[in-house]
């Protein structure tokens, strides 16, 4: 039973390295989103809201779709990407950390945005009065006091990425070794006859690994907490 | 010196203010209301005024007609809040390196010990904020703002939130301050006997407006 296999083992490190890599480069963008959203005003930003939550209330196939349509080899994007910088999405491993990145996008900026909302403005003014410019009160009084905010961002959207299976396998389909990821494996091992077991082994390995993000970001959250209140 | 001349409407609120001073601690006195926060925020660059000029130490910081407004960070003042404000991520040394630090100005250890004996903040260096009194939390404040050596050291009730024990304790710090730091001073309070002992020049605000501005002695006219 508990014997994985190098398939198995195969598609839980591509979900990994899938899930890490769109957490991290997704991560400047969501703070840089969220700063934006919790602290300027400007025309359209209703509209930048929603569509940050799109890829939310979208049906997947749907997200998946569109970024095949964009990011695909005779997408607009795609193909210059391909053309000019030999970056390329389709059906390959970067293609589904993209696919990951976009899903779990707003549930990176949610919590970084609140965290930001909630750091008192008062303290940056203070900054400022010490000489601080603009951009080095959000480095030095802003980001550290809304860490807590950004850890629980990673994590939360880490924990979605690596689950992460409609958007991905409409845009990178389900190739073993390049982009199977544990849920796209499980999806191919509960259509095979005798699968069960395997996919068993999987389903416990999503499960160790979503409780272990959630336990982990309590953890980060606490202890930045602490560290917060002068403790 | 300090020269302001502005206007500034705050929704129903209208506040002017023009006066000149050369006093070491230029007190603002009025009631709560009275426009003395706005104008001190107006003299930080936190509040742009609609019209007018303010010029510190020479430097014309505002001026609406030339389209002059100097940005906060680039005034080079100090600022003491009501509530100290110390950055709760940093411990006590941390916080009083701060001004230094972001105005890229050379460690000086000698300043950095006079303002630590001045204000008696030595033992608590490596504490952190949370764990201070409201007294010892506005002595490290005004060593803060003192460190990153200001041209002008703006304190807004710095008294205010505390007890009148604590008030005690507090004040001969701020006399030391006033005449031993070198720096310039305007001191908001709604107390006269604070003012008394503080101030060298008052400037008395009414509905936002200078009612009287002098020697200390304008304090006996009452509010």
């Amino acid at each position: 039973m508990f014997e994985i296999s190098p398939t198995e083992w195969t598609a839980i490190l591509l979900s990994l390295r899938v899930a890490v890599i769109a957490t991290l480069v997704a991560t400047p963008f969501g703070i840089a989103l969220a700063w934006l959203l919790a602290r300027r005003d400007f025309w359209g930003k209703s509209l930048l809201d929603a569509a940050v939550h799109l890829p939310l209330v979208l049906p997947p196939v749907v997200t998946g779709y569109l970024l095949l349509l964009t990011f695909g080899k005779r997408g607009l994007v795609g193909g210059w990407l391909a053309d000019h910088l030999g970056i390329v999405f389709a059906f390959r491993w970067t293609g589904a950390a993209l696919a990951c990145g976009v899903m779990s996008f707003p549930l990176l900026v949610r919590p970084i945005r609140l965290s930001i909302e909630a750091v008192d403005r008062r303290l940056e003014q203070a900054a400022e009065t010490l000489g601080a410019a603009p951009w080095r009160v959000f480095a030095t009084v802003t980001l550290p006091l809304a860490l807590p905010g950004v850890l629980a961002g990673m994590v939360l959207g880490f924990a979605k990425a690596i689950g992460e299976f409609g958007a991905t396998i409409t845009f990178v389909s389900n190739i073993p070794g390049e982009t199977q990821t544990i849920s796209s494996a499980i999806y191919s091992l509960i259509q095979t006859p005798d699968g069960d077991i395997a996919a068993a082994r999987l389903v416990i390995i999503s499960v160790v690994l979503a409780v272990g993000a959630l336990i982990a970001a309590e953890v980060f959250a606490r202890r930045a907490t602490a560290r917060l209140h002068g403790q | 010196m300090l020269r302001v001349d502005i206007q500034k409407q705050l929704g129903e609120f209208a506040l002017a203010a023009s006066f000149t001073s050369e006093g070491r601690v230029t007190g603002l006195f009025g009631a709560s209301g009275s426009g003395k926060t706005s104008l001190i925020n107006t003299i930080a660059g936190l509040v742009r005024p609609d019209r007018g000029t303010i010029v510190i130490d020479g430097e014309t910081v505002d001026d609406t007609a030339a389209g002059i407004h100097v940005p906060t960070w680039r005034r080079r003042i100090g600022y003491v809040f009501q509530d100290a404000r110390l950055f709760p991520h940093l411990d006590i040394r941390q916080n009083l390196d701060y001004g230094r630090r972001m105005n890229g100005l050379a460690q000086d250890p000698a300043q950095h010990k006079r303002v630590v004996d001045l204000l008696d903040i030595g033992a608590l260096l490596d504490r952190r904020p949370g764990k201070l009194s409201g007294g010892e939390r506005q002595r490290v404040a005004l060593g803060r703002a003192l460190l990153s050596k200001p041209r002008l050291l703006l304190l807004d009730e710095p008294l205010g939130a505390l007890d009148e024990s604590r008030k005690l304790e507090i004040l001969p710090y701020l006399v030391r301050l006033r005449d031993e730091a070198g720096v310039p001073m305007v001191y908001v309070s709604h107390d006269a006997a604070e003012l008394r002992q503080l101030a060298t020049q008052i400037v008395m605000l009414r509905s936002g407006q200078v009612t009287a501005f002098g020697g200390v002695k304008v304090l006996t006219g009452g509010t």
